[in-house]
């Protein structure tokens, strides 16, 4: 069910402070796409408009159009409760609600929404959230244990069954991997080779070598000062990306030089 | 500079000179033998003239911190004998400040328990005329108007605080914060004042009804459950808010399941503060509610007994012979200190037990 | 949501919000203009209850001597109690934080805290009780020394109350009855103090005083004062104590030690209310009226001291 998201000219704003300046872009479905760039480039906010996150922030909004297979997202008749269930999101700290079990945490999407699902089904979408977040062998035996007894690596793999429990199109992560060591690094990134056979992913990454290794494409951010809008620098394959890139600013960011 | 810190200053270099060393220090033990040495000097004095105990405490604290001052001045110097009846002097302050604690609580133990019986709590004060009787009555009207007033206050405390800390923004939020501050501040009595203003406006003059009291008590209790209940809420990470969001969860329900079950623990604690709060008070009833014999369970109904305001007349107006309201009005009092005391044990039982849990 | 209000550009009009949050947030919104609903009802129906006592005839007013001339006692009376328990509780109460923030070790210290705010749990009542039976016959003595040496001042001269029910005693039960609040916020304060500040006093060689008076209390100065203006603010509208422990005869005098004592506004009306009727009740509602706009004010100079210093600390 994956589908294809299309940015033109999206503008964010901080209250009157723009902090992202006319990013268009287009992410394929099936694909993971990897957004880089330096701290404050503005990355993070852009995704967070991806499943309308933005807004939450008071005093934030966007102007420009996004897309997702021909549905204006920030259209007139666009909720934002509606795209948030289409487009899951899974963030820089795991944050599984510490008042739910791993088994509550997994069908919270369902139960916070109050939609009445059979014990049986509950079960078996559970299980196969656990499942597709590798994750169901180490905790099948302890899902009334609280979500927050596990691991950090498997705190953060609990956060994308939770987020995949909802059958969303498009998964966004944001760091998903910058609390965590290398191994549990290594399993997120092994879990996103397996779950963009079916979702559309969009990762941010402080981790160069962790775009080069998941990604298909990677969009380069940057920013030309302090207070000056983040902008989309270039966007193309990861491959070229790393090794022949358009321009010198995403070289130079890429070999170190940067700044 | 650091050799003229350390080494006392001119005043007291004489005494110092003459030993050669610059540091002397009386040993710990110095301080309370002084006060002890003017404990028994002051009661001395006290017990040949005729005794009093204020006199010889405050005759002691005198002895005690001028002779300490002194004998630390001529051993280790100016500065450390400052630094010596400060401390004194602190320490002092504190064990004032502690005997009241005590005695009241002593006192109101050892003269509550004499009716502390069956007795007490199962008859009420109809027909009894010196011995016997009890605060049934008073025990039932203080546990339905309490019940009241948190029916009133926990809805309105609990949805005000949600929308200071989860939607307001701007001058009406200000202006709530600010007139929440100035309703701490509203004393007990005039509480009581604008709960009789009120009804007496509807029922006419000379009014008192069970629920005014409840009203009365509630303008007291609602700015401390929202004062409570807004830090509570404010603890809640916003990454949980996130998390919920972004699984599509409408805002309110994102409040009700989430936000709310993470701060329960907070939230039972300071209602349950907030009831030890206004239990005990004794104004706002005594204007409101007023004072019957009989046992009255009906709020809408005409007067009600509560425990404060039966202690307040048992003690105030014990009738002939005294000595049987006297006793039962301490024994309403140890009830309500009990009550307080309890509540606030419950209260950090609640905090304790109700916490989410982070434990591995 | 938020969005509704902050995205105000023209052209991105918003679907209407799920019914869910309208309610919810409907109900939230209504519950805080309720407080502010129920403040001005509380001064607007003291006014409508008041007005009768205000426009009455001075001799029809309790005491025959007008509005002005039964009120005025009962105020003087409020703010001497009130000012006595200041005086002695707030140098007390810094005595409290400080012990419990710098002397007392370590594990005692959060214990003494808890038994410190305990002494706020207490129901007024009680410390009635106890000032009536316990305090003031043992004070008795001590103002007997204080008329026979200080007698001089016109605050001791006496004659020396027999039952010990005097000013004073209230003053120092109310004194008592506020240490807890005053202290608590000086603890607040006190804890505030960077480290970096007292420990920058202890390596110039400062004893613990001196690093106390260097460091600790320039910082906590405002809090202090903001919290015994809190602590007033308690005193002056705090009655069952003052009821129970006055021995009440009218008029105004500054003897402390002596049995002809004005009441407070709180316990007067606490006396009369129960037995009054008519013009009577008015005139109580009006005296309330009056300690409202008093507490009133010292509680917002409080906040406003308090506030000022917590935007200040803020910026640390």
């Amino acid at each position: 069910m994956a589908k294809r998201i299309d940015c033109s000219d999206v503008n964010i704003y901080y209250g009157n402070f723009l902090a992202v300046e006319g990013v268009t872009i287009s992410i394929e479905p099936r694909s993971i796409t990897a957004l880089i760039g330096p701290s404050g480039c503005g990355k993070s906010t852009f995704l967070r408009t991806l499943n309308r996150m933005h807004e939450v922030i008071p005093g934030a909004r966007v102007e420009g159009k996004v897309v997702m297979d021909g549905q204006d997202l920030y259209g007139s008749d666009a909720d934002p409760v509606t795209v948030r269930r289409q487009v899951g999101m899974v963030f820089q700290r795991p944050n599984p609600f510490p008042t739910m079990s791993i088994y509550e945490n997994v069908a919270a999407g369902l139960r916070l929404n109050g939609t009445r699902t059979k014990k049986a089904e509950m079960d078996e979408l559970v299980e196969s959230s656990l499942r597709g977040a590798n994750l169901w062998e180490e905790v099948k035996d302890r899902l009334d244990r609280p979500g927050s007894s596990l691991s950090g690596g498997q705190q953060q793999r609990l956060c994308i069954a939770r987020a995949i429990a909802i059958e969303p199109d498009v998964l966004l992560m944001d760091e998903p991997c910058s609390a965590l060591d290398p191994i549990s690094t290594l399993a997120i990134e092994d879990l996103m080779a397996e779950l963009k056979e079916r979702y559309t992913i969009v990762i941010v990454t402080h981790n160069m070598q962790q775009a080069a290794r998941v990604s298909e494409s990677t969009g380069f951010f940057n920013l030309n000062g302090i207070g000056q809008p983040g902008r989309l620098i270039e966007f193309n394959p990861t491959e070229k990306i790393f090794s022949n890139p358009d321009q010198k600013a995403t070289e130079d960011y890429i070999s170190g030089r940067f700044g | 500079m650091s050799t003229q810190l350390t080494r006392p200053p001119a005043g007291a270099r004489a005494a110092e000179d003459g030993n050669g060393r610059s540091e002397r220090r009386l040993p710990t033990w110095v301080p309370w033998a002084v006060f002890g040495a003017a404990a028994a000097i002051a009661f001395g004095i006290e017990a040949l003239t005729d005794f009093t105990v204020v006199l010889a405490v405050i005759y002691t604290i005198v002895l005690g911190v001028v002779a300490n001052y002194a004998l630390s001045r001529s051993v280790e110097g100016r500065r450390r004998a400052t630094d010596r009846l400060v401390t004194s002097v602190v320490t002092c302050a504190f064990a004032i400040a502690m005997v009241p604690l005590v005695s009241l609580v002593w006192e109101v133990v050892s003269r509550g328990a004499r009716r502390l019986d069956g007795e007490f709590f199962n008859s009420s004060l109809v027909g009894i005329i010196g011995e016997g009787g009890g605060a049934y009555h008073a025990i039932m009207g203080t546990l339905i108007i309490t019940l009241l007033t948190t029916l009133i206050s926990v809805p309105i405390g609990l949805m005000t605080a949600i929308y200071l800390v989860e939607y307001a923004r701007g001058r009406l939020k200000r202006s709530i914060t600010f007139f929440v501050d100035v309703m701490t501040g509203i004393p007990s009595i005039v509480a009581g004042l604008f709960a009789y203003a009120l009804f007496a406006l509807f029922f006419g003059p000379g009014v008192r009804l069970g629920i005014m009291g409840a009203v009365a008590l509630s303008v007291l209790m609602i700015p401390v459950v929202v004062r409570s209940a807004e830090e509570v809420l404010k603890l809640v990470p916003n990454e949980l808010r996130e998390a919920s969001y972004a699984l599509g969860v409408p805002k309110w329900r994102t409040i009700v399941k989430v936000v709310i079950p993470t701060a329960i623990a907070g939230l039972g604690t300071g209602v349950t503060l907030a009831i030890a709060r206004v239990v005990g008070e004794t104004a706002p009833l005594l204007v409101t509610v007023g004072i019957t014999n009989a046992t009255n369970v009906d709020p809408f109904d005409g007067r009600m007994a509560t425990l404060p305001v039966y202690a307040y007349y048992q003690l105030t107006q014990p009738g002939v012979p005294p000595e049987n309201a006297i006793d039962r009005a301490w024994t309403a009092a140890l009830l309500l200190i009990a009550l307080v005391m309890g509540l606030n044990v419950v209260a950090r039982l609640i905090s304790r037990f109700f916490a989410p849990k982070t434990g591995r | 949501m938020t969005a509704t209000r902050t995205q105000s550009e023209p052209g991105t009009s918003r679907p209407p919000r799920r019914l869910g949050d309208r309610v919810f947030a409907g109900t939230a919104r209504g519950a805080g203009i309720a407080i502010l609903v129920i403040l001005a009802g509380v001064a607007a129906f003291l006014v409508a209850e008041a007005i009768p006592a205000l426009t009455a005839p001075a001799e029809e007013v309790p005491g025959g001597r007008g509005l002005v001339g039964y009120i005025a006692p009962l105020i003087f009376g409020t703010l001497l109690a009130a000012i006595i328990a200041l005086i002695v509780a707030t140098p007390l109460a810094v005595a409290i934080a400080l012990f419990i923030t710098h002397y007392a070790p370590r594990r005692l210290a959060q214990g003494l805290g808890y038994v410190v705010d305990l002494l706020a749990a207490i129901p007024s009542i009680v410390y009635g009780f106890w000032g009536i039976t316990w305090l003031a016959p043992r004070l008795v003595p001590f103002y007997r020394w204080l008329e026979d040496n200080l007698g001089f001042i016109p605050l001791f001269a006496g004659p020396t109350s027999a039952t010990g029910r005097t000013m004073m005693t209230a003053g120092l039960v109310l004194a008592i009855m506020i240490l807890p609040i005053v202290s608590a916020i000086s603890r607040e304060v006190f804890l505030q103090v960077p480290t970096l500040h007292t420990e920058a006093a202890l390596a110039l060689g400062a004893t613990r005083w001196e690093m106390i008076r260097m460091a600790v209390i320039p910082y906590g100065k405002s809090g202090v004062i903001g919290g015994s203006m809190l602590g007033l603010g308690r005193a002056l509208g705090e009655t069952l104590a003052v009821t129970l422990v006055l021995s009440v005869s009218g008029g105004i005098t500054f003897n402390l030690i002596s049995s002809g004592n004005p009441a407070t506004i709180a316990a007067n009306i606490a006396l009369q209310f129960p037995e009054s009727t008519g013009i009577a009740v008015n005139t109580l509602i009006a005296s309330g009226l009056a300690l409202f706009v008093i507490t009133l004010a010292v509680n917002m100079l409080a906040r406003w001291i308090v506030n000022r210093r917590a935007d200040f600390s803020g910026a640390n």
